[in-house]
């Protein structure tokens, strides 16, 4: 594992360079109607950090998510991934390439089992090529060591019990989990969860969190949507704070927080805020 | 009441070449929509193109076989005519493009002249003498009183029945492997499929193309067995035939069309005999049902016992009750 850059180190600047950045974004840009969504000049996502990507209701985080997983398109601007430029694919070879993505709200495929959710995410499986498929003997073998991992994978985020149950049988927070936990199926270098915490038993938010800190552990980088800043503070290396579509501010917790820009953007205060003169205004 | 008469012919129904060939179909359409959860509204278009490839190629000097081959070969092209321009879009384009593009073909099958190659309105007969030539059982009746068959509908049934398992093995055998856990993955949320890596796009043609070759297999056998093919035989009724038999037996099980099939082609006849008989004898007045209504109003019985069953069993007869009521959630 490469050394870890200290994020105090860094320049908190919007748009700052970063040591080592595993996803770089340039110029990216979707507008729906009129509406600017996304209009990100300049971000880069350090390897092996936390980082949070933090906002009101409609900065465009969701949408910046879409774009950088291949659900939506720019309408222009690039972003690459581990050096190589995946704008415009489609989100299977994204995910393949090694970034992968939770859903706001967990989409947790409710009539298949927990374990088969699990097993679904593997990648490169002989078995899942129609041909080979009916060949039980040609697949039998990924099959169990992806079972190994899988029952791994469930025991970590405690769900190893109910791996034979509906996944549509679990709760909110295990349907978060169980998401989770499926995304490290696919071994991608880059996890991006959208609102992790959101609509999860606050008792199991401390949990989630340390699930979260646990993949940084295991050498991963983490980009995560949160709008409630203190979720935020205690686990990330660094926030990037999105306004309008664009990235206002972006630095360590404790020098975003402070930010008055940042301030002004979450208490919906523009008078002293450039960013909103020279925009067309939100219509919401 | 010659109940016996009645139960004897309901049974045939249920066992005969219809319900066999019906069965196929479903077989094909539970891989389209109980697994994949892909709306076709145009099933009945891949039972035409089996047919009329078999009967032109076979019209025009070719053997059997060979005329079998272009019926599922043409199946093909056709399921990849339907997937390719609509797979990416939203789910509801499908079931447009199928049932519209099914009518369209129909329809251009028979504005033909009677020296075109489909032969227009007047169809392709005698082209399955081949398939007879074979036939092992000699003449006769086999059976039981009215329970029987002939020599030539055995032989269609011994085949029919025969394909039907073995269609309904292999769709289990695939179904049951990872490739089959995509499929059921997509029918469940297909972004959730492409977010893990999976091309639900290129599954998705996978299964139009695999359950339409088997909508062409049950297309072949209904045209063998009444030896013609005629494009007013695919109208979309057929079709939706298929999914009301998918749905009495379970979308998404495996033995569903196999079940419902023969329960939908029981019931059909067995209202039909009891009907028939009811008049005959005077229980029921000729003001109320007539002869001449018996085949719609068993139909609309038909209609009747779906809507119960919905009601009280919306997974049909075999399929799982969680998985409905999860839906709920």
């Amino acid at each position: 594992m490469p050394v870890e850059h200290d994020p105090a180190a860094i320049e908190s600047r919007a748009g700052v360079d970063k040591p080592d950045p595993i996803l770089v974004i340039d110029g990216l840009y979707k507008t729906f109607g009129g509406l600017v969504a996304v209009d990100v000049e300049r971000l880069q996502v350090e390897a092996g950090w936390i980082t949070a990507l933090i906002g009101p209701n409609g900065a465009g985080k969701t949408t910046l998510f879409n774009l950088l997983t291949g659900f939506d398109r720019p309408g222009r601007g690039r972003f690459s991934f581990m050096g190589r430029d995946l704008t415009g694919q489609g989100p299977h070879r994204i995910a393949r390439a090694g970034m992968v993505r939770t859903f706001q709200l967990t989409k947790s495929l409710s009539k298949m089992s927990v374990m088969d959710n699990m097993l679904l995410a593997g990648a490169d499986q002989r078995g899942e090529r129609f041909g080979p498929n009916l060949v039980r003997r040609s697949w039998r073998a990924q099959e169990r060591a992806l079972e190994e991992r899988a029952v791994e994978l469930l025991e970590r985020f405690r769900l190893v019990d109910m791996r034979a149950e509906y996944a549509g049988t679990l709760s909110g927070g295990q349907r978060k989990l169980l998401e989770m936990a499926r995304a490290l199926m696919v071994r991608p270098q880059l996890i991006l969860l959208d609102e992790p915490m959101a609509g999860v038993n606050p008792a199991l938010v401390e949990s989630l969190l340390g699930h979260v800190h646990a993949l940084k552990e295991g050498g991963m980088s983490v980009l995560f949507v949160e709008h409630d800043m203190d979720v935020v503070m205690g686990i990330s290396d660094w926030v990037v704070c999105m306004a309008e579509g664009l990235v206002i501010a972006e630095g360590p917790p404790s020098a975003v927080v402070a930010d008055p820009m940042v301030r002004a953007a979450y208490l919906g205060t523009r008078a002293d805020a450039p960013m909103a003169a020279t925009r067309s205004a939100d219509p919401r | 009441m010659d109940f016996i008469g009645v139960l004897a012919d309901a049974f045939r129904s249920a066992l005969g070449p219809s319900a066999a060939a019906f069965a196929i179909a479903t077989v094909g359409l539970n891989v389209h929509y109980g697994y994949t959860g892909l709306l076709n509204f145009g099933h009945v278009a891949f039972l035409m193109v089996g047919a009329y490839g078999t009967a032109i190629t076979v019209d025009q000097g070719a053997p059997l076989w060979a005329g079998a081959l272009v019926g599922v070969a043409a199946a093909v092209v056709l399921g990849l005519a339907f997937g390719l321009p609509t797979l990416r879009l939203r789910a509801d384009y499908l079931a447009i493009v199928t049932i519209a593009s099914g009518e369209v073909l129909r329809t251009i099958v028979r504005s033909g002249g009677k020296d075109s190659l489909t032969h227009g309105v007047f169809g392709i007969q005698r082209f399955a003498d081949d398939f007879f030539d074979l036939n092992p059982f000699p003449d006769g009746r086999y059976g039981w009183g009215k329970f029987a068959f002939s020599e030539r509908q055995l032989w269609v049934l011994t085949v029919g029945w025969t394909v039907l398992i073995l269609v309904t093995w292999f769709v289990g055998h695939a179904i049951r492997s990872p490739w089959g856990r995509v499929l059921r993955a997509i029918r469940e949320d297909e972004d959730a499929a492409r977010s893990l890596g999976k091309n639900v796009f290129a599954y998705k043609l996978q299964s139009l193309v695999l359950g339409g070759a088997i909508g062409a297999l049950a297309g072949i056998l209904i045209a063998i067995e009444r030896q013609s093919v005629n494009p007013d035989s695919y109208l979309p009724v057929g079709t939706f035939t298929a999914y009301a038999l998918l749905i009495l037996g379970g979308a998404g099980a495996n033995l569903g069309p196999a079940l419902g099939s023969i329960v939908y082609w029981f019931v059909i006849e067995f209202t039909n005999g009891v009907l028939n008989e009811g008049i005959a004898h005077g229980w029921i007045p000729t003001s109320v049902i007539d002869t001449t209504d018996v085949g719609a109003v068993r139909f609309m019985l038909v209609g009747l016992a779906l809507m119960l069953l919905m009601i009280f069993r919306p997974q049909g007869i075999l399929g799982k009750r969680e998985e409905v009521l999860l839906d709920a959630r």
